[in-house]
């Protein structure tokens, strides 16, 4: 029973630092099936997670912070479709600079606006999402095995924790079930079949990160406006990097990007929970090399040692017509 | 067809059009002043006063100018050979350890030229060796460089975390990082030329890693438009399928490439490291590796353009700190936003204003704009 | 005459200073299979994308039916009936069938009754036209009849009335090429409109109902295919050019060369594009591969090279075997005396961005005299490169100028001049006149008239069957990876033709 109770904490704390990664890979995953890459889903987070906390702190309504959220996220999604869609730039550089601009603009305006060295004023009551209670949660808690985990850890998340999840079936109905999908793929593979199919590229490759701006906007909402009662500076602290590994470590498919989110949701809150402890036969392990886990084992996914992760074929080229 | 790039004169090419997206930069930037209401023009007249008006702030400026010319060359002379090394952070920050190994073993036995040496040897050396693994998976397996240069970045971070928490540090104190250096492993500061040329210098970090710095922007441009080794990193970026026809070894010149711009990103740590701190810290890097992106793309890969583009890093690093001084609603992080400007508009939107510029010469004078092809002596 | 199902007027159109299109008038009866023949960079594939509405023509009307139609865009022009099949087919590689003739004709946002609705239609267009193909099936594990089978039926799934199909049998074997061409003629008993673009002749006269023939951007005459003659529409193809027959006297061959035995090659998909090829080069002498584009032989010519790894076989030059099963080095060879210029001079043969002189040691580059130590003899270089300019001729004779700023002709003769001066013992050429001006042209082959009467041994592929008859003493056949006939420099064209379109070969297996 003792076991049981640690492992639900643990299994608990790996949904919520889980759910960021996860929204944010799923951004990712429609602008690069696309054929647009992106590594600045760090950035739109972080401008996310400024603009909710900052929306909810004025207005007090935790979904006007969402809809600030996804408002300025999509603002700078669009930003990097005008360079690599618009003028063909390169897209990598792209995401470089909106990283850099809602880096340095967060702290900036927080500091201008509120005064508190970067941070926004903490979040009480409507002004977050707070945690809901399943039907039937306290009164099941007290059935064995499944009762906690029932009560526990499928319970007693925010609103956000359960969209993040529910996205992973609706992303995955969206990219093979709808028309819109259908095209979305279609174009990250070759946009000279789409194009020649009577179908705008451009357009197309917009809604797309469209989709990736509402997405990415929503994790940076969860972190400042759910997990956390406000926004401090650098609050993503990486997560869009673990999100694009993600991303990649899944083969941009949507449901094992939902089992590498929370695999490295999981090695993250296992370093924390086990500073320093040792282990039998391998001795102390390091918390850097838990944290570090999530990159060194993308390098090793990328170098073909476990399989190969092949992107969309189109990624990372701007589409020009040919003659 | 046509080369887009035969419309224009070279010095519209390389002159006017950066320029233009600078200023745009610059102007975007001014909005972001004038929103958390502060004036832009008493922003730019404390920038420009803050980085130039004193002997100190000249210092500075150099100070940081001379991080960003390596890692700005180091992100040249990768994209000379179409790679992208985003990894110019984690290159620089191991590179640190490379220097603090050189100094903690020689600083009381040497003097600080032979430590300086070594230091050099060994950041240069540490910083190739971590670009080594992108480069040998990119010529090797085919994975994305970009990708795998940011993961090192974070790699390199929990790496040197561990050995600054751990192994490194003194055990007789809590502050993550190395013992102070002895004097055998401190550089000597360059203070005393500009106080030779009549200004008032008072203790500045400018050291001789500035002449280094310079020294490694010819060795550069030596290396890139002088040597058959340039010739064949040039051949590869330009079109691999040409590099392969000259018998030019793909794997063999992308790994030499990165191992070049790995040790001039490593070689970026003599700088704060022995030059300024005397001491291995987290963090020293402070993100000059990023800097370096937007130092190569607005030098468009030339020395000639990165070391003035360093230096008008340096100036905003050094008089974003005056602005910050005297307008209590800007930090520092102003730089960021500029910096993430330039990207964008010298890098991700470069051909933004090309084809209005290029409409506007050729009303001008549309014989010549038609026709007169740009001369290629440089990129 | 049937009523036009097409009709363009007057349609003008350049790029840059490139006049692609001038003042077209077409007509073509519906119900009718009608030819559109022109070598290549006659603007026929503009003509057709402008048809296509992939670009705009800058004057000029498109009508359809009788009814003057705007066509700005590929939708425009499916709505107005008409379907393409691409050269280069427009195909997602990793989808199937169904879903890649799906594309951009959907129907409903969600794809769940649309997709029993087009299995349901694909299965009539099959039955009706002969066209199978499984539904299911991935693009990228289907051979290149079917993948273009897919582009068919994905025009004729968006209802189209009009198909025009863009060289179609440029990658097809001849069995292939005759499945299609009864798809066609069944199209037309539909009462569809085909338009047939192709530089090949024999295709032409066997299946049109008339043929417009384009030269230089315009439209030079329309006739009834039963009307017309294959020499006719030869002439009117290439205008009253001078033949090509470069001077030259009777080879006299010497000791073999090169010698390429059994060699296989197979491409990055694993398909053989070079089966069991063997033959020799003798000093003295050119031998011609002529065959249709994509038969191999550009792959035939990388394996040499030792730019393309070979499956199986040998190739020897001089006695000494070359590694090309493993790892030839394109500098070794060269070091042995064998010279390459490459099929695509833009991106293999020369760096674009570079400077002409850069460009004239590309390969050679670390010949000692081209340096000193590690570092480049810019003196060295650029007085070898004037050097070339001038005895090549090469304009401007700037060897300071960006290689992209000369012209298709001037870069050719840069190539050349660089594998030429090196006095190789052996020269292998792929296409060395392509896109090049006339003038240049009649240069090129009097150079390697003379590299052949100095006892080099030329290996030349070209698929421009003048130029392979005007410079070989031997011409070898390639087609489908392998040589089907060998024939000496006075061959017919209509010899070779045979020969090309693989006739003779499926003759034997009868």
């Amino acid at each position: 029973m003792e076991f049981l109770g640690v492992l639900l904490q643990l299994l608990d704390a790996t949904i919520r630092v889980s759910v960021p990664l996860l929204l944010a890979a799923l951004a990712g995953l429609y602008s690069e099936r696309s054929g647009v890459f992106d590594i600045g889903l760090e950035g739109k987070m972080l401008a996310g997670a400024f603009a909710g906390a900052s929306a909810a702190a004025v207005t007090g309504s935790a979904w006007l912070g969402l809809m600030a959220a996804i408002a300025i996220s999509v603002f700078f999604a669009l930003v990097h479709g005008f360079a690599s869609i618009t003028h063909r730039g390169n897209q990598i550089v792209s995401g470089v600079a909106i990283n850099f601009i809602a880096a340095g603009s967060t702290i900036i305006l927080g500091q201008a606006w509120f005064r508190q060295g970067g941070r926004t004023p903490s979040l009480t009551g409507d002004a977050r999402f707070q945690s809901i209670t399943l039907p039937g949660a306290d009164a099941v808690s007290g059935v064995p095995i499944l009762g906690p985990i029932y009560s526990d850890l499928i319970s007693g998340h925010s609103l956000l924790v359960y969209a993040a999840f529910a996205m992973v079936p609706i992303t995955w109905w969206v990219l093979f079930r709808t028309r819109f999908g259908l095209r979305l793929r279609a174009v990250g593979e070759n946009p000279a079949a789409v194009d020649t199919a009577g179908i705008s590229v451009a357009w197309l490759r917009y809604r797309a990160v469209i989709c990736t701006g509402v997405l990415t906007g929503a994790a940076g909402a969860y972190l400042a406006v759910a997990q956390n009662a406000g926004f401090v500076k650098d609050m993503t602290a990486g997560k869009g990097f673990i999100a694009l590994a993600a991303l990649i470590f899944a083969k941009w498919r949507p449901v094992p990007v939902m089992f590498a989110c929370l695999l490295f949701g999981f090695l993250d809150a296992f370093a924390i929970r086990y500073q320093g402890l040792a282990f039998p036969g391998i001795g102390r392990v390091p918390v850097q090399l838990m944290q570090a886990l999530p990159y060194i084992l993308t390098v090793i996914l990328l170098a073909g040692f476990i399989g190969k992760a092949i992107p969309p074929r189109a990624g990372g080229v701007p589409y020009v017509k040919e003659r | 067809m046509s080369t887009p790039y035969a419309k224009l004169p070279a010095w519209a090419d390389y002159g006017l059009i950066p320029l233009i997206n600078l200023v745009v930069a610059f102007l975007v930037a001014g909005l972001v002043v004038l929103l958390v209401g502060e004036s832009p023009i008493r922003a730019a007249g404390l920038l420009i006063d803050g980085a130039f008006g004193s002997g100190s702030g000249i210092a500075y400026t150099l100070y940081y100018a001379t991080s960003f010319i390596f890692t700005g060359l180091a992100v040249a002379v990768a994209f000379h050979c179409g790679l992208f090394n985003i990894g110019g952070e984690g290159q620089a920050y191991v590179g640190g350890l490379g220097v603090a190994l050189a100094c903690l073993a020689f600083d009381g036995i040497f003097p600080w030229y032979l430590t300086f040496l070594f230091a050099i040897l060994g950041s240069a050396a540490i910083g190739a060796a971590w670009a080594f693994l992108p480069a040998y998976f990119q010529a090797k397996r085919g994975s994305h460089i970009v990708i795998t240069t940011i993961m090192f970045n974070f790699i390199a971070a929990s790496l040197m975390v561990y050995l600054l928490v751990g192994p490194l540090k003194p055990p007789t104190s809590m502050a993550p990082q190395t013992r102070t250096f002895l004097d055998g492993a401190h550089l000597p500061k360059l203070g005393w030329v500009l106080e030779a040329m009549g200004m008032t210098v008072r203790a500045t970090p400018l050291n001789i890693t500035f002449i280094l710095a310079l020294v490694a922007s010819v060795a550069v441009w030596v290396l890139i438009w002088r040597t058959r080794l340039g010739y064949e990193i040039r051949t590869q970026g330009f079109s691999p399928r040409a590099a392969r026809y000259a018998g030019i070894g793909e794997a063999r010149i992308i790994v030499i490439t990165m191992l070049i711009s790995g040790a001039l990103a490593g070689m970026m740590a003599l700088n704060p490291v022995m030059g300024d701190q005397h001491r291995l810290q987290l963090d020293f890097v402070t993100g000059a590796g990023f800097v370096g992106i937007a130092v190569a793309l607005m030098g468009r890969s030339h020395p000639a353009g990165i070391v003035p583009a360093a230096i008008l890093f340096g100036m905003l690093y050094q008089g974003g700190a005056e602005i910050a001084f005297e307008m209590p609603h800007i930090s520092r992080d102003m730089i960021v936003i500029i910096q993430g400007l330039v990207i964008l508009f010298a890098g991700a939107l470069e051909h933004m204003f090309r084809p209005a510029i290029q409409a506007a010469f050729a009303s001008i004078s549309p014989r010549r704009a038609g026709l007169e092809p740009a001369k290629s002596g440089s990129v | 005459m049937a009523e036009a199902a097409i009709e363009l007027i007057g349609i003008d159109k350049s790029f840059g200073l490139v006049r692609a299109n001038r003042n077209i008038h077409l007509e073509v009866p519906r119900g009718t299979i009608h030819g559109i023949i022109g070598e290549n960079g006659a603007g026929k594939s503009t003509l057709m994308s402008i048809l296509y509405g992939f670009y705009q023509a800058d004057s000029g009307e498109i009508r359809i039916n009788g009814q003057p139609v705007k066509i700005d865009t590929p939708n425009d022009a499916i709505a107005a009936g008409i379907g393409m099949v691409h050269q280069h087919f427009m195909l997602v590689q990793n989808f199937t069938v169904l879903e890649n003739v799906m594309l951009g004709a959907e129907g409903a946002p969600l794809l769940y009754g649309s997709i029993s609705d087009a299995r349901a239609e694909l299965k009539r267009l099959e039955k009706d036209y002969g066209l199978e193909v499984d539904p299911d099936a991935v693009i990228e594990e289907l051979a290149v009849g079917f993948q273009q089978r897919v582009e068919i039926l994905k025009a004729l799934y968006r209802g189209a009335d009009i198909l025009i199909l863009d060289e179609p049998t440029g990658v097809l074997t001849p069995s292939e090429a005759d499945h299609l061409f009864r798809i066609l003629e069944q199209l037309k008993d539909e009462g569809k409109t085909v338009i047939l673009i192709t530089h090949k002749l024999r295709e032409i006269m066997a299946i049109t109902d008339n043929v417009s023939v384009m030269r230089q951007g315009e439209m030079v005459a329309t006739r009834k295919t039963s009307e017309t003659s294959v020499e006719e529409l030869a002439e009117l193809m290439v205008g009253r050019r001078v033949l090509l027959r470069v001077e030259k006297d009777e080879a006299d061959p010497g000791d073999v060369k090169l010698s390429v035995r059994n060699l296989t090659v197979k491409d990055s998909r694993g398909v053989t594009m070079v089966d069991d090829v063997s033959f020799d080069v003798r000093a003295g002498e050119i031998v011609g591969i002529a065959g249709v584009a994509g038969n191999g032989q550009s792959e035939l010519l990388e394996a040499i090279a030792g730019i393309r790894a070979a499956v199986s076989g040998d190739v020897i030059m001089d006695g000494k075997p070359i590694d090309v099963t493993g790892a030839a080095d394109p500098s070794d060879l060269r070091e042995r005396g064998l010279a390459h210029v490459p099929e695509d001079r833009h991106y293999t043969g020369l760096v674009l961005p570079f400077e002409e002189n850069e460009n004239s040691i590309l390969g050679y580059h670390y010949h000692a005299r081209y340096l000193n130590g590690p570092f480049l003899n810019l003196d060295a270089i650029r007085d070898d490169a004037k050097d070339k300019i001038e005895k090549f001729d090469i304009r401007p004779a700037d060897c300071r100028l960006r290689t992209a700023n000369f012209s298709g002709g001037n870069q050719q003769k840069i190539v050349l001049a660089r594998e030429m001066e090196q006095d190789p013992g052996v020269l292998i050429v792929g296409q060395p006149t392509r896109g090049v001006d006339v003038g240049a042209i009649e240069f090129i082959h009097k150079r390697l008239i003379e590299m052949r009467d100095k006892g080099k041994a030329v290996l030349l592929v070209s698929v421009e069957l003048d130029e392979i008859r005007s410079l070989s003493d031997r011409i070898l056949v390639m087609f489908d990876g392998r040589i089907v006939g060998e024939r000496d420099g006075e061959a017919t064209e209509g010899e070779l033709g045979l020969l090309m379109a693989g006739v003779e070969q499926r003759e034997a297996a009868e």
